[in-house]
């Protein structure tokens, strides 16, 4: 089936860029939106806008049923559900199916297979990826069994958690009972769900992933992403390649995510998230994003390919156009996430009214954004203003020209994380490449902002 | 219509080409200006003037609510405001127990509430000592940096510290 009409279930730059590769490809986009977003910058750049719901995304962006409503009401003969909200919920997936909408994402199966940590982690083990030594721990006695496989110190995990929410650290033996009967009650209450396993700490990893595209029949790897620059579990920078990564390592992470791919016959475009262990030179499988991630363009930008409308022939049904030959990695590519939030205090949000923006351009430059002069952040939803992305013929042009666009980058109105893009670019261990997801907070630490003048 | 960052790119290619500093673009619906910033390369500042139609489902939910007169609060009582505009919640997650109840006794550093600002929750602080007297902010309500969350009763040096406390 021929896409022609796509209902766009999200906001943000995301909104924007579905949008972008509607008008490339004449596709009809309509925005759904909430009473926040009708005047946003993605609403402008719509063909249509309908309206979705409230402010609140729990009546609007992640209420299914409102998402179904509105594409109904235009027509629209496909949902693009963005990142985050209701992006990996099989109830869309399921209520889209229902009333014969294309849902562009994967199966609901797959959905269902990866959603779940514990379920994923089977898979994962099932298709043969390293994952972290560990496992299930219902009680004392199973944690201490898991414990004596994979030693001290470990991680307590909650099945329902995710994103850094629910993981305990234990550094001995002596504090296994007391951090195990605290995980499960602190996840029984957040998630819901009792259920923790425990597994190995990795004193130094890197978050790398690889960026998979299957038809449902086959599957090709297009590169890998490393995403170690976070702070509390947000990423704030992306690039790829993944810097420092032998090649040996390189090609067996692709074929990973690919036997994965091709174990849960995977449709759309997924994420294998993947720990590399720093020392050991070795990686083990994290988890599964089924849908497209913030950070594609750096992919984008090194393969020449457009994510998104790779996405939509899939979910059309068409099988894969390119074969594992097509995809050629050229250059690098950098990320930096331009968050309404102010460095000089914590990170605190700012949103707010947007003055003036002034965007550079160029050869190799790509601004994602949602907002232009006039636009108003509002306070219901993430942080994120634009996103800086910088191709360069190696790591350090890429590198040296994001720090000249940086330099040319207006964002009035707001406060914004441009100054702590500047001082990470400018800092010799990130430029050396290949830092831990540790990293970040390190350099939190000796790089304090100049405070003067700041009330 | 649109300008995609391909075409801005092609733009300043045929820039790059003329010898020009500054192309000004006035289109129906969209103004682009693309300048060149020394010589550190060209920028471009975009507006798109559409104004988008919306259509489907209800109208939007003015708020309707007549505002209550919230602001206001009597000689000797302090309003507790949020530290900035947000969501504010009354339990640290749906289902817990309120940080406080109305007639709790309260610190300077009593956490009485937090404020979710995009998806990042900020506790919010009584910054009083004191009794709380009413809450003006209902649990999941949206709050502007003004609004007047709860008042409180505030303890005089001697006495009233206690009264209602548990």
């Amino acid at each position: 089936m021929r896409i022609q009409r796509l209902l766009i279930a999200n906001r943000g730059e995301i909104a924007a860029r579905v949008i972008r590769t509607c008008a490339r490809l004449g596709i009809e986009s309509v925005l759904a939106a909430s009473d926040a977003d009708l005047q946003s910058l993605p609403a402008r750049l719509a063909d249509r806008v309908v309206r979705l719901g409230p402010a609140q995304a729990s009546a609007s962006y992640l209420d299914p049923a409102a998402v179904v409503r509105a594409a109904q009401a235009v027509d629209a003969d496909a949902v693009h559900p963005g990142y985050g909200f209701l992006s990996e919920n099989p109830a869309l997936a399921r209520a889209c199916e229902q009333v014969g909408i294309v849902f562009v994402g994967p199966s609901i199966e797959s959905l269902h297979a990866v959603g779940d940590k514990l379920t994923a982690r089977s898979h994962a083990v099932a298709a043969g990826l390293p994952v972290v030594p560990g496992g299930e721990a219902a009680d004392l006695a199973a944690a201490r069994a898991v414990a004596a496989e994979v030693g001290f110190p470990l991680l307590v995990k909650a099945v329902g958690g995710g994103g850094g929410r629910g993981m305990k650290l234990v550094r001995s033996a002596a504090d296994l009972a007391h951090t195990l009967d605290l995980a499960i009650s602190e996840a029984a209450a957040a998630f819901g769900d009792p259920r923790v396993y425990v597994e190995r700490y990795v004193e130094s990893g890197r978050h790398v992933e690889v960026q998979v595209l299957g038809d449902g029949v086959r599957a090709i790897a297009l590169g890998d992403r490393d995403c170690s620059v976070q702070r509390r579990y947000q990423k704030l920078f992306e690039e790829a390649p993944a810097p420092l990564i032998p090649d040996r390592v390189r090609a067996e992470m692709a074929e990973a995510a690919l036997a994965l791919a091709v174990h849960l016959g995977y449709r759309g475009l997924g994420t294998v998230e993947l720990l590399y262990d720093r020392e050991r030179q070795t990686f083990y499988f994290l988890e599964m994003n089924a849908r497209i991630q913030v950070e594609h363009p750096v992919t984008e930008m090194v393969t020449g390919l457009d994510l998104v409308a790779e996405q939509l022939a899939v979910a059309e049904g068409l099988p894969l156009r390119l074969g594992q030959e097509d995809i050629a990695v050229t250059g690098h590519a950098v990320e930096c996430r331009i968050n309404a939030e102010d460095w000089a205090h914590a990170f605190r949000p700012s949103p707010g009214r947007i003055d003036r923006v002034v965007l550079p351009t160029g050869d190799g430059i790509r601004v994602d954004t949602h907002v232009q002069g006039g636009s108003v952040v509002p306070p219901y939803y993430d942080s994120l203003l634009a996103k800086l992305i910088v191709h360069g013929t190696d790591r350090a042009d890429a590198i040296a020209r994001a720090r000249a666009a940086l330099e040319l980058l207006r964002i009035e109105g707001v406060v914004t994380t441009v100054p702590v893009h500047q001082a990470l670019l400018d800092d010799a261990e990130f430029a050396a490449g290949g830092v831990d997801t540790a990293f970040f907070e390190r350099f939190l630490q000796t790089h304090q902002p100049d405070l003067v003048g700041v009330t | 219509m649109e300008l995609s960052p391909d075409d801005v790119r092609d733009i300043v290619r045929v820039l790059d080409s003329s010898g020009l500093d500054e192309l000004h673009l006035e289109l129906a619906d969209l103004t682009l200006t693309v300048r060149r910033e020394g010589a550190a390369g060209w920028t471009s500042e975009q507006q798109v003037l559409r104004r988008p139609v919306v259509e489907g489902g209800t109208e939007p939910t003015a708020d309707t609510e007549p505002e209550r007169p919230r602001a206001a609060v009597a000689e000797g009582l302090v309003a507790v405001h949020p530290p900035l505009l947000g969501t504010f919640y009354r339990a640290p997650k749906p289902g817990a127990p309120a940080f406080v109840d109305v007639g709790d006794v309260v610190d300077v550093d009593t956490v009485v509430g937090i404020v979710e600002t995009m998806k990042m929750m900020t506790p919010v602080h009584a910054g009083v000592r004191g009794t709380v007297l009413e809450f003006r902010t209902d649990d999941g309500e949206f709050a502007d940096k003004d609004a007047v969350l709860l008042v409180v009763d505030p303890a005089s040096e001697s006495a009233g510290l206690g009264e209602g406390a548990q």
